[in-house]
């Protein structure tokens, strides 16, 4: 089944959910909300194939509203195809659902983005932070916190 | 069972057979281990924050930093992801081409040397580590040759290659892969007949091609469990597809499935060597792209033109459109994948690493609970994690 067929199929049995599909470079993005994101997961392993979670991300656009993404990276093994499944989290509210039931490898990830990008999992099995320290305040990888550490000033760039 | 206790002991992150900083909290009931807890982290430096803040040419020797016995497959994910995103994945001349396989090919089995060494040393085997780092070292001045680092190798751009092939290695590459496959033999005879080696391995950290799918496993260690994946043949990228090789499956799921896999993938690397060594003719080593590759030292200092693109590159870097793709590659230790995210500016405004070791690491409790605590050091051994990689 071609990338496109999945996608159709994903607008067709979601609807609305469903809020945007994007090309770039020959690699296809749905974006879907985030409510439906364990559904639309279930769905895209269990009748569309792709069995095999190979990345799980967060994005802060800041300034941008929502200003999270979670970005979910897609691989079908048996035809050797790749999807990214976006789902929006606003700033109010960083929480979405685990996927780790769907996918055992997002248990880590999701870990992981908890960490450094400050975005609740929820249900997730072992919420615990996975780089950092468990004491350590604040999650590095947002864009309002300063690469040279939390105590300074936010870096302005060399070229501002 | 009123009184039956477990005891929970630390393994690492001082402790020379988990590859690094890794700390293992295992629950053991005498000598089975009951329940493995990993903690990670200890070597964690924010690649992935600091990328943010450099150009993209800036980000390159971050990325050797990762996957450090396997620099140049880093480098590779990396500027092929870059070279997406700019659009300019055709125009990568036939010799940069090439050379990246060439060079990823050795690096495979440098990385897969390392493996095998401390694999062994860690069950016990120490003479195949002495011989395994004495043809890595082979690799490493090679390595040194092509691009002046032994380890942080830096060599490839984005566009093409750094600095040109040095003339006169392919003939020293192919004399040393000639001598490969009998180096290969010396370590099998060390090993596969070796009825410690056999009964320290076999049926020890199995884990099935579902658990492993399911668990994200990539890599010689998925196709160990029999799934017939590789990157390099089903998502072919820098030429690949113009290369004769066999994926090796084995059927095993164990620890023995694993380091068969990974000897067999050794010679495979060794055909593509040749091949690569005989499609390598004369040519440009950059895409004709003077707002993204850097001019020449000559053109630099000679024209206009040149200066401009130079102070330009360096000071402000260039500006991809907005957009995101994802570029995975078959590193030696599985998938490494690079997701970039731009903005419009000259920083990437979001890199994600895909850490084959990361997620690899992940199977690591399934696969010895309920075994034997020594057979914990085979399973991080087959595993071939780095933490460098892991931590990022």
């Amino acid at each position: 089944m071609s990338v496109q067929a999945v996608v159709d199929k994903l607008k067709a049995k979601f609807g609305e959910t469903v809020l945007e599909t994007i090309e770039f470079r020959g690699e296809t993005t749905v974006v879907v909300k985030k409510e439906e994101i364990v559904a639309v997961s279930t769905f895209l392993k269990e009748d569309v194939g792709f069995n095999f979670l190979t990345d799980l991300c967060g994005v802060d656009y800041m300034g941008q509203a929502p200003r999270f993404m979670v970005v979910y990276q897609l691989y079908n093994i048996a035809t050797h195809t790749r999807l990214r499944v976006k789902a929006p989290v606003e700033e109010s509210d960083t929480t979405i659902d685990t996927v780790s039931g769907v996918w055992a490898t997002a248990n880590w990830l999701e870990r992981e983005c908890w960490d450094l990008m400050g975005i609740t999992f929820n249900n997730h099995p072992d919420p615990r932070r996975i780089l950092l320290p468990a004491d350590w305040e604040g999650h590095p990888l947002r864009k309002d916190y300063p690469v040279q550490g939390p105590d300074r000033e936010p870096y302005q760039g060399r070229l501002q | 069972m009123a009184n039956h206790e477990t005891m929970t002991i630390n393994m690492g992150p001082q402790h020379p057979s988990t590859h690094g900083v890794l700390q293992l909290v295992l629950e053991l009931d005498g000598e089975i281990v009951r329940k493995a807890t990993p903690h990670i982290g200890f070597l964690h430096r924010g690649v992935e924050k600091l990328a943010e803040h450099r150009t993209y040419h800036q980000v390159l020797p971050l990325t050797d930093r990762l996957d450090y016995l396997a620099p140049m497959h880093n480098n590779l994910g990396y500027v092929l992801a870059v070279e997406k995103l700019l659009g300019i994945t055709d125009e990568i001349p036939e010799r940069a081409q090439v050379v990246r396989v060439l060079l990823a090919e050795l690096t495979r089995l440098k990385s897969h040397l390392v493996w095998l060494a401390c694999h062994a040393l860690d069950i016990g085997a120490m003479t195949v580590f002495i011989y395994a780092f004495r043809e890595r070292e082979h690799i490493m001045n090679i390595y040194e040759k092509v691009s002046g680092a032994r380890m942080t190798s830096n060599y490839f751009r984005v566009g093409g290659l750094s600095a040109d092939f040095p003339e006169g290695l392919d003939k020293e590459i192919r004399d040393f892969i000639d001598t490969m496959p009998g180096h290969l033999d010396t370590y099998e005879g060390l090993l596969t007949g070796n009825k410690i080696w056999q009964k320290r391995i076999q049926n020890v950290g199995v884990i099935s091609a579902e658990d492993a799918i399911d668990l994200g496993v990539t890599g010689p260690s998925l196709r160990g469990s029999g799934v017939d994946w590789d990157l390099r043949r089903d998502q072919p990228y820098s030429g690949y597809e113009n290369y004769d090789f066999e994926v090796v499956v084995e059927q095993g799921c164990d620890t023995w499935a694993r380091y068969v896999a990974r000897l067999k993938e050794m010679r495979e690397s060794c055909k593509i060597i040749y091949q690569a060594l005989d499609k390598l003719k004369p040519g440009p080593i950059l895409a004709d792209a003077p707002k993204i590759v850097l001019p020449s030292k000559q053109d630099t200092v000679n024209t206009i033109e040149g200066l401009i693109h130079h102070f330009k590159i360096i000071s402000e870097g260039f500006k991809p459109e907005a957009g995101e793709v994802y570029v995975g590659v078959e590193n030696p230790k599985g998938e490494v994948g690079f997701y970039l995210v731009s903005d419009g500016s000259p920083r990437p405004h979001r890199m994600k690493i895909r850490p084959a070791s990361f997620i690899n690491l992940q199977a690591l409790p399934k696969m010895v609970e309920g075994s034997m605590i020594a057979d914990v050091v085979a399973v991080i051994g087959t595993l071939d994690i780095v933490l460098g990689e892991i931590d990022r």
